[in-house]
Formats: C-alpha cells, sequence, structure tokens
C-alpha cells in the first residue's frame, strides 16, 4: 500500500516536472512588460495583461510567418498522406518482393541528420528556382514525415480485416469502390492523426525551414533568426504561441501516438 | 491475378522517387560539395577550413559531451517511467496523456521556454533569491559561464525530448508477454530480478531504436542551444548554419553535416554491435 503511494507521488512529480515549464512560459506571455522584467518573481502571475502577447503580433512580419508556416505545414501533410497511405496499404496488403528493402529504405531515412539534407537541397532550390518558398520547404517537411506516415498507415491498413474488402468485391464492388466506401471510412481516424503528425512535425521544424528561406520564413525560422535582437517579451510569446497548437494536436491524437511512435520504430 | 502484381509496385513508386529525390540524390550532393572547391575540382580545402576554424574543436566536445550526457540520463529516466506506469492503475490515462505532452514541443520552443527560466532575471534566479542563496540576479548564460549554458541545454532537451524514448519503451513493453514475468514471480523472483533478468533483456530491442534514434537527434541539437547560448555554446549543426547562412559557405557547411553524419552512422554501428552481443549474452 505504500509503495502505492510512492508510486503515485512520483508520478505526480513528473508531471509537475512537465507542466510547471509550460505553466510559467504561459504566465510571461500573459503578463504586462514590468512583470515580464520583474525581479524576483513570484510564480504565480501578478496581474494577467495581454500586453506581451499582443505586441508579440503586432511586430511586423509574425501574421506573415504565421502565415507560410500553416501554408508549409499544410502542404506537408497533404503530401506526406497522399505519398505515404498507399505505399502502407501496398505493405500491408500485398506481399511482394522489395517489400523489405523498401521498409529498410524507409527506416534508414530515419537514420540521416537533417543538416545532411538542408544544405545541398539549399543551393539546389536557389538553381531551380524553389528557394524561400512555403513549396521547397514543404518538400523537404515531407521528406521527414513520409517514413512515420508509411509506417504508420501500413499498421493502420493491417488493422482492417481484408475480408471486409474481399466482401465488397464479391458484392460487385471494383477494387477502387471498395477501397473508398469500406477501407477508407474505417481507416480515416487514423488517417486524420496521421496527418496531424505531419502538420506538427512541419510547425515544429527550424533547421530547414531556416536555410530554405530568405524572405517567406516560417514563425521558427522568423523566431530563431530574430531572437537575438530581440526583447524578451517578444521571445517568451512567441515560444508559448509555438507550443500551444502542439498542446492541443497531442490532445487529438493521444490515442495513435503509440501506434505513431511504438511500431514507427520497429 | 498476373495483372495484379504490380499493383503494391504502382503504390510505392510514387514515394520511393520522392525520396530518391529528396534523401538519396541530396545526401550523395552533401557529399560532393564538401569535398569539392568553388571551381569543381576535388579538394580537401572545406575540411581544412573547418578543422582550423576558431569554433570546431569546442563544437566537436560540446555535441558529443551533450549526447554523452543527455542520451542516458533519458534512458533512465523513461525506463523509470515506463517502469512507473505498471505500478499506477488510477489515472494512467492522465499521467499517459502529461507525460507525452513533450513530444508536440519543438526544439526551438523549449529553448525558450528553459530561457525564461535560466535568464538573468528568470525563474531559477528568483528561486535562488528566494531561498537565500544569492541577492542580486545572476547572469547564467553568458561566454563566461558555458557549464551552465550545458547545464541549461540538457535540462531543456531532457525535459522535451525523453518523452520519445518513454513511448519507444511503453510500446515495447506491451509486446512482452506478461506470462514470462509471472513465471519468473512464480520461481520466486524479486521484482528487482524480474526487472533485470526478464523484462530488461526482452526490451532490448526497443531500447536499441530509442537508443539509435535519441543519439543521432542529439548529434544535431541546434535551436535549443541557439535559443539559450547563441553561440556561446558551438555545437555541430550550429556551426554548419552559421557557415551556410553567415559566411554564405555551402562546402564547410557540408564538411559539418558530413561529420554529425560520420558520428551518427559510427554511433548506429556500435550500438547494434554492443547491444547484440549483449543480447546473445544474455540468451
Amino acid at each position: 500500500m505504500n509503495l502505492r503511494w510512492l508510486y503515485l507521488f512520483l508520478a505526480i512529480v513528473l508531471v509537475l516536472w512537465v507542466l510547471i515549464p509550460i505553466f510559467l512560459i504561459a504566465t510571461l506571455a500573459f503578463s504586462d512588460r514590468p512583470s515580464v522584467f520583474a525581479w524576483p518573481k513570484g510564480l504565480l502571475p501578478q496581474q494577467f495583461s495581454l500586453e506581451t502577447i499582443s505586441f508579440f503580433f503586432g511586430v511586423e512580419g509574425v501574421w506573415k510567418a504565421i502565415r507560410n508556416s500553416l501554408t508549409v505545414a499544410a502542404m506537408t501533410l497533404v503530401f506526406s498522406v497522399l505519398l505515404g497511405a498507399p505505399a502502407g496499404y501496398a505493405l500491408a496488403r500485398y506481399r511482394f518482393a522489395g517489400a523489405d528493402a523498401y521498409r529498410l529504405l524507409i527506416l534508414m531515412t530515419r537514420a540521416f541528420p537533417l543538416a545532411i539534407l538542408a544544405i545541398p537541397l539549399a543551393v539546389q532550390f536557389i538553381q531551380v528556382g524553389i528557394y524561400d518558398t512555403a513549396f521547397g520547404v514543404a518538400l523537404v517537411h515531407t521528406a521527414l514525415a513520409l517514413p512515420f506516415a508509411v509506417l504508420v498507415t501500413s499498421s493502420l491498413f493491417l488493422g482492417i480485416p481484408k475480408e471486409l474488402e474481399e466482401a465488397a468485391w464479391t458484392l460487385g464492388c471494383n477494387r477502387i469502390q471498395a477501397f473508398l466506401r469500406v477501407v477508407l471510412p474505417l481507416a480515416l481516424p487514423g488517417l486524420a492523426a496521421t496527418a496531424i503528425f505531419a502538420f506538427v512535425i512541419s510547425w515544429n521544424e527550424v533547421f530547414a525551414a531556416t536555410l530554405l528561406t530568405l524572405r517567406e520564413r516560417t514563425l521558427p525560422a522568423f523566431l530563431l533568426t530574430s531572437l537575438n535582437d530581440s526583447p524578451l517579451p517578444f521571445r517568451f510569446a512567441g515560444g508559448f504561441f509555438l507550443i500551444v497548437p502542439a498542446l492541443i494536436f497531442i490532445f487529438v491524437i493521444r490515442r495513435y501516438l503509440f501506434t505513431l511512435w511504438g511500431i514507427a520504430n520497429r | 491475378m498476373r495483372s495484379e502484381r504490380y499493383i503494391p509496385y504502382v503504390l510505392i513508386l510514387p514515394s520511393v522517387l520522392f525520396l530518391l529525390f529528396l534523401f538519396a540524390w541530396p545526401l550523395l550532393e552533401a557529399l560532393l560539395l564538401s569535398v569539392r572547391g568553388s571551381g569543381g575540382q576535388w579538394t580537401l580545402e572545406n575540411f581544412q577550413r573547418m578543422a582550423a576554424d576558431l569554433y570546431f574543436k569546442d563544437a566537436v566536445k560540446y555535441t558529443l559531451l551533450l549526447t554523452v550526457v543527455i542520451v542516458p540520463l533519458q534512458v533512465v529516466m523513461a525506463l523509470g517511467m515506463a517502469m512507473l506506469l505498471g505500478g499506477i492503475s488510477k489515472g494512467r490515462d492522465l499521467f499517459l496523456y502529461v507525460w507525452t505532452i513533450p513530444l508536440g514541443i519543438s526544439d526551438l520552443a523549449a529553448g525558450i521556454v528553459w530561457l525564461a527560466i535560466f535568464t538573468e532575471r528568470g525563474y531559477l534566479n528568483s528561486f535562488l533569491q528566494g531561498i537565500g542563496v544569492i541577492q542580486q540576479p545572476q547572469l547564467w548564460l553568458s561566454y563566461e559561464t558555458p557549464w551552465m549554458i550545458f547545464l541549461a541545454v540538457v535540462a531543456a532537451e531532457v525535459w522535451r525530448a525523453t518523452a520519445i524514448v518513454f513511448v519507444i519503451l511503453v510500446a515495447g513493453l506491451q509486446l512482452i508477454p506478461k506470462e514470462y514475468s509471472e513465471a519468473a514471480e512464480v520461481f520466486g523472483a524479486r521484482p528487482w530480478q524480474r526487472f533485470w533478468k526478464v523484462t530488461l533483456p526482452l526490451l532490448m530491442p526497443s531500447l536499441q531504436v530509442a537508443l539509435i534514434l535519441r543519439t543521432i537527434l542529439a548529434l544535431e541539437v541546434f535551436a535549443v542551444v541557439v535559443a539559450l547560448g547563441g553561440r556561446n555554446l558551438p555545437v555541430l549543426a550550429g556551426e554548419a548554419y552559421y557557415w551556410y547562412n553567415a559566411y554564405q559557405n555551402p562546402g564547410v557547411a557540408a564538411a559539418y553535416a558530413v561529420i554529425i553524419l560520420g558520428i551518427s552512422v559510427v554511433a548506429t554501428i556500435l550500438y547494434l554491435r554492443l547491444m547484440r552481443s549483449k543480447q546473445e549474452g544474455a540468451a
């Protein structure tokens, strides 16, 4: 019985370890300028204010960066699902020569540092004319998200009995109809989780986004490049704003987290 | 049925083409970029310039040190969390959710969050003042105290990325049949022995994956460091960024990228070798 209390105590300590820093940055983001620079600071917010956060949104380029981030993330989402889901379906439903080699290729892509991709691509993108565009950044982000999309959708389709599809065939559906009417509705929640995951990967990525853009910065790239010459309130509000979608998305896909990471690492 | 044999290939083709263009080709291109001069001739000039740079030695040192400190910390902590989760019945889902929140937090955001704690008028100093250790705000994140920046980066990385290891390990634990542990219990194994002799060896594949993944990610640590210390704590990925962006020199930047890749590959091979022999030893 005592041991149970110890476990619970440790678990709560870990919850605080995760939540307190988030709470602190939220506190700073929603306080006025004097409280951001106050010394010494109390744990609890002194006074609720929108001064810091509205200052952040008022800085020139922030809205554009947010728009760029959303565009890039949306493109990444679409590309990864469109490229990844068919491959995942193939891995789940067919046994074909080269399937293992393909799996290996997918896993290998995870073992390469991003710097090795971003630098030559930046050079090439300048020549092709897609440097400093949302499309160019989205391509690199898709390369990051695609391995996840393939492996996760493959486990997703594996979980949908093949018999259902075959039954649809015997009832007169062709392959595409059977997929659209039987498999897709069942796979939709998992596909949505995959899509959200791709979105988050893109929303959070900073190294490639910084290297591949100049004026069309995504929000992380904009924040990173202006870190050194921006005041603390701007940085804190920006950091908080970066975290918010993550909190929502992780909540939405929490049921799929273990499929995402568990399977994706086998 | 013969006509169906091409279907899987048609389905995987787009992703294969995509990965060839955005993985295989840039990889090759990066290698070429690092060993070619501006005129296109073969040269080691980029690597020589990199090695002669003031920041190079520190960048190697701090990147490796960070990896060596952060990764084991995360694995031990994640293992503890995974075991802890097994001992909790009430509110298990809530703990799971909160513990995995950092999965969605970017490295840049994590760096900024911990900046709020370690900055001059931040929460750490306020706390230290509260318990009477200091009177005036201390400047921690300056070039004079790289070890304090180092500590802040370790804190931020452990805070942010332990969840990845945790999730991989929990997923691995779910695959281990309960019967093994129960059998050990029947034979009188104590909880600690069951953990060492049964659970841990069976968890080896997941541990291996977690170690490889986290090590590779730790070797390219970037935004956390920039947010907390700028260039006062040089790291390899940061140098690659500065050489590309500030110095406009893709060749040297590519050389840095190749170094990161080289260390990652060596680390991966080491893990595969070392942990295989361990598994065989356990069997």
